[in-house]
């Protein structure tokens, strides 16, 4: 009789076991670990108050934090701690603070490190006009594809006589073709109406050419998003005076550079603009692009609105758009509000009361 | 220095005594004396015979000979002593003959006046920009537009006041690109020393003449180490040698960012080729648009004048809604710089009243007017005003 018994527990406690298992492997499913790579600076405070936001938010991401210093590996190759990479390589996704660039250190920036290591071919940068911070130009709603790996950043100089320096601006039929496909990918999964290819190539016939070449092949295979090109001249004029008609831009790197920061300068700074990297392989990482400002680190004065809107991007990128438009709002509506404001928008509040002020908003939206 | 001016009170001398012939061989040869002593300084023109200038005009495409009609019709208007010789270049075909001619024109007659030529860039790259080869064959090495807020035309930012010196011949626009291996091209971007003092002297000269307290350097040295760099590095000399005037630099991505928050605080800039464009384009779109603003182009021994964003505004060509005032405020740089300065200074000022006391704007700036309006109500203060006009 106990044998039956014993059997027959034996028997329930493997179905509950099962059941056990099932309710875990659902949520292990749902949970996503992603990369944190705090920084330097003011890096390590703004990265706590994002992960107190998602908290807040009950945003199914597990953070694995890791740290990028420059280290020489085998062949006197300068490279980023192997962990970190693997780390990044697993998890495909990385949210990154501010790093600090060394001068005269005898390596190249982390930047440029990170961007060669994982073959982070697109910057994104999204530049929508916040509501509670004025600038002047209101209603700025663009993006930003800027090609990261060749163009005009190459790095190739020479002295060819004492006096005359030349500079190698590289196009690759190769990486023309996969900004330009990413462009319209992105246009079709966000919504966007057009994509503007920007290019100088009445002035470089051949290098601007063959870019333009790409981006029209790509719009062909894409018919649904509407293509115009613009002269790079013409896009800065039209800039400043109506942001407003510009939808996404996609163009190779010097352009993109000088581009992206002027219309993060039409929103308010690089200190409330999110930016994102995506790499071959599906590696994806997103960041804050202003500088470690050294001389307010640990004061708990640091505006964590970059780094934030950096994370919601994250979101989206991932297909968690639920969680994204909650914290979004969330913060939106608290630099709108005006009454706990960082010092760099205007306010006189701390770091921590700015972040709390957001969790307070979170949790009152569920 | 000394001896051109010698040579130009001998002549007042003996210029009434003959009616201005030995007058005329005295400044050329006073010209050619000084040319080789004193390198930078801007000589006079060459060709006046009789008293009156002669111009070389290149209409160009879409809007630019329309606006440069205007042009014609003020200067006739207000008896300007200059006679314009119209050259045609056709940007569709491939050969450059057109182009030459009109670089000999220029030559001969030392200042021109023109409207953009149109790059169609679906054309082999051996055709080159018509405009750029106009500029590297003349040499004309700097790029100088003024930026200036006008009270009486709307903007987001006010009090601008930029005055902006491009490095006009080499940088990005060398034009020099080759595909070695088939799907990778490579476009060169040559900085020479020589040229970059040349645009660092110009940039500081023109500063201390114009009482400026500030010059900003632009480039992204950080990146492009050996070209950008040897540009500083260049600028950075030269402003050693003006020690009454503030140097320092700025990255272009900065640049731009500041620009559009807080364009008060740059006072001088002086940049290589493509940074220029863009910095150039910026400033023109804060002040108001490409309508507004003119640019001049020097040489050593030429002047091209012209709008200072270089837009062909094909869209908009013979509707009569373009917008005159750059067209015209360069012609009046350009008789500032043959010296005929009453006709500059009251052309100017006619254009001024009637932007901001009439208040008569074109589209582009937010107004209903046509060109045409713009053009009449300028001839008309000119009129007013009381000096010698012919008719209507």
């Amino acid at each position: 009789i106990s044998g039956v018994f014993w059997s027959f527990l034996n028997g329930r406690c493997v179905i509950f076991l099962a059941y056990l298992n099932i309710v875990c492997l659902c949520s292990a499913s749902q949970m996503q670990t992603v990369t944190l790579i705090p920084g330097d600076g003011i890096g390590p405070e703004i990265s706590v108050a994002v992960m107190k936001i998602f908290e807040a938010a009950k945003a199914p991401i597990q953070w694995e934090e890791r740290n990028v210093t420059a280290i020489k590996g085998p062949g006197g190759k300068w490279m980023i701690p192997p962990d970190a990479k693997e780390s990044m390589d697993k998890n495909k996704i990385g949210l990154k603070g501010p790093l600090k660039t060394p001068i005269a250190a005898g390596h190249p920036s982390m930047n440029l490190l990170l961007r060669k290591t994982f073959d982070l071919y697109a910057n994104v940068r999204p530049c929508v006009s916040i509501e509670g911070y004025k600038t002047p130009y209101t209603d700025v709603n663009l993006v930003t594809i800027r090609e990261n790996t060749e163009g005009e950043y190459s790095g190739i100089e020479h002295v060819i006589v004492d006096g005359v320096v030349q500079s190698i601006k590289l196009i690759t039929e190769q990486a023309s073709q996969r900004i330009a496909e990413y462009a319209f990918e992105y246009a079709r999964n966000n919504q966007r109406a057009s994509v503007t290819a920007v290019h100088k190539a009445n002035i470089m016939r051949m290098s601007d050419g063959l870019f333009l070449r790409k981006c029209r092949e790509a719009a062909e295979k894409h018919r649904d998003v509407k293509f115009t090109e613009m002269y790079l001249d013409t896009v800065c004029l039209n800039m400043v005076q109506d942001p407003t008609q510009f939808d996404v831009l996609v163009m190779p790197n010097l352009y993109g550079d000088i581009l992206s920061d002027l219309c993060a300068g039409l929103i308010g700074g690089l200190g409330v603009t999110p930016s994102g990297n995506i790499g071959a392989n599906g590696v994806a990482i997103f960041e804050s692009v202003h500088g470690t400002a050294p001389d307010i680190a640990g004061k708990d004065m640091a505006n964590p609105t970059a780094l934030l809107l950096s994370a919601v991007m994250m979101l989206r990128h991932m297909g968690l758009h639920g969680h994204a438009k909650k914290i979004e709002a969330a913060c939106f509506d608290t630099i709108r509000d005006e009454k706990v404001r960082t010092q760099d928008l205007g306010g006189n509040s701390k770091c921590s009361e700015f972040t709390d002020a957001i969790c307070q908003r979170v949790r009152d939206m569920d | 220095m000394a001896a051109h001016s010698a040579v130009l009170s001998v002549s007042k001398i003996i210029n009434p005594f003959w009616g201005g012939r030995l007058g005329n061989t005295v400044k050329v040869f006073g010209t050619t004396l000084t040319s080789h002593r004193n390198k930078t300084q801007r000589a006079p023109p060459p060709a006046k015979y009789g008293g009156r200038h002669t111009v070389t005009l290149i209409p160009g495409d879409g809007i630019g000979p329309e606006l440069l009609n205007h042009v014609r019709e003020v200067f006739r208007f207000s008896c300007v002593p200059v006679d314009f010789e119209v050259v045609h270049v056709n940007s569709a075909l491939e050969t450059e003959e057109d182009i030459n001619n009109a670089i000999t024109a220029i030559r001969r007659n030392g200042v021109a006046l023109k409207g953009n030529i149109e790059t169609k860039h679906t054309m082999p790259p051996s055709v080159k920009s018509r405009n750029n080869l106009l500029r590297t064959s003349l040499d004309l090495y700097a790029n100088v537009m003024h930026c200036q807020s006008l009270p009486g035309v709307q903007t987001r930012h006010q009090n601008i006041d930029i005055m902006i010196i491009r490095e006009n011949t080499e940088g990005e626009y060398s034009s020099l690109e080759h595909e070695n291996v088939p799907g990778v091209v490579e476009s060169l971007k040559i900085i020479t020393r020589n040229n970059s003092l040349r645009i660092a002297e110009y940039a500081f000269r023109l500063a201390r003449e114009k009482g400026r307290r500030r010059v900003t350097a632009v480039h992204k040295a950080n990146i492009m180490k050996l070209g950008d760099g040897l540009f500083l590095q260049c600028c950075r000399e030269v402003a050693s040698g003006y020690p009454d005037i503030t140097f320092d630099s700025m990255i272009v991505d900065n640049t731009t960012m500041q620009l559009v928050s807080k364009p008060q605080q740059f006072d001088v800039m002086v940049m290589p080729n493509l940074y220029g464009n863009v910095v150039s384009n910026v400033c023109a779109g804060l002040v108001g648009g490409p309508g507004l603003v003119p640019g001049a182009n020097y040489g050593r021994d030429y002047a091209v004048f012209e709008t200072a964003t270089r837009n062909t505004g094909k869209s908009i060509a013979d509707k009569n809604i373009a917008n005159p005032t750059a067209m015209l405020l360069a012609g009046c740089m350009m008789l500032d710089h043959l010296k005929l300065h009453d006709h500059a200074s009251s052309i100017r000022n006619a254009i001024f009243t009637t932007m901001n006391e009439n208040r008569l704007h074109t589209a582009d700036i937010g107004g209903q007017g046509t060109t045409s309006e713009v053009v009449q109500s300028v001839m008309r203060i000119i009129q007013s005003k009381g000096q010698l006009t012919a008719e209507f």
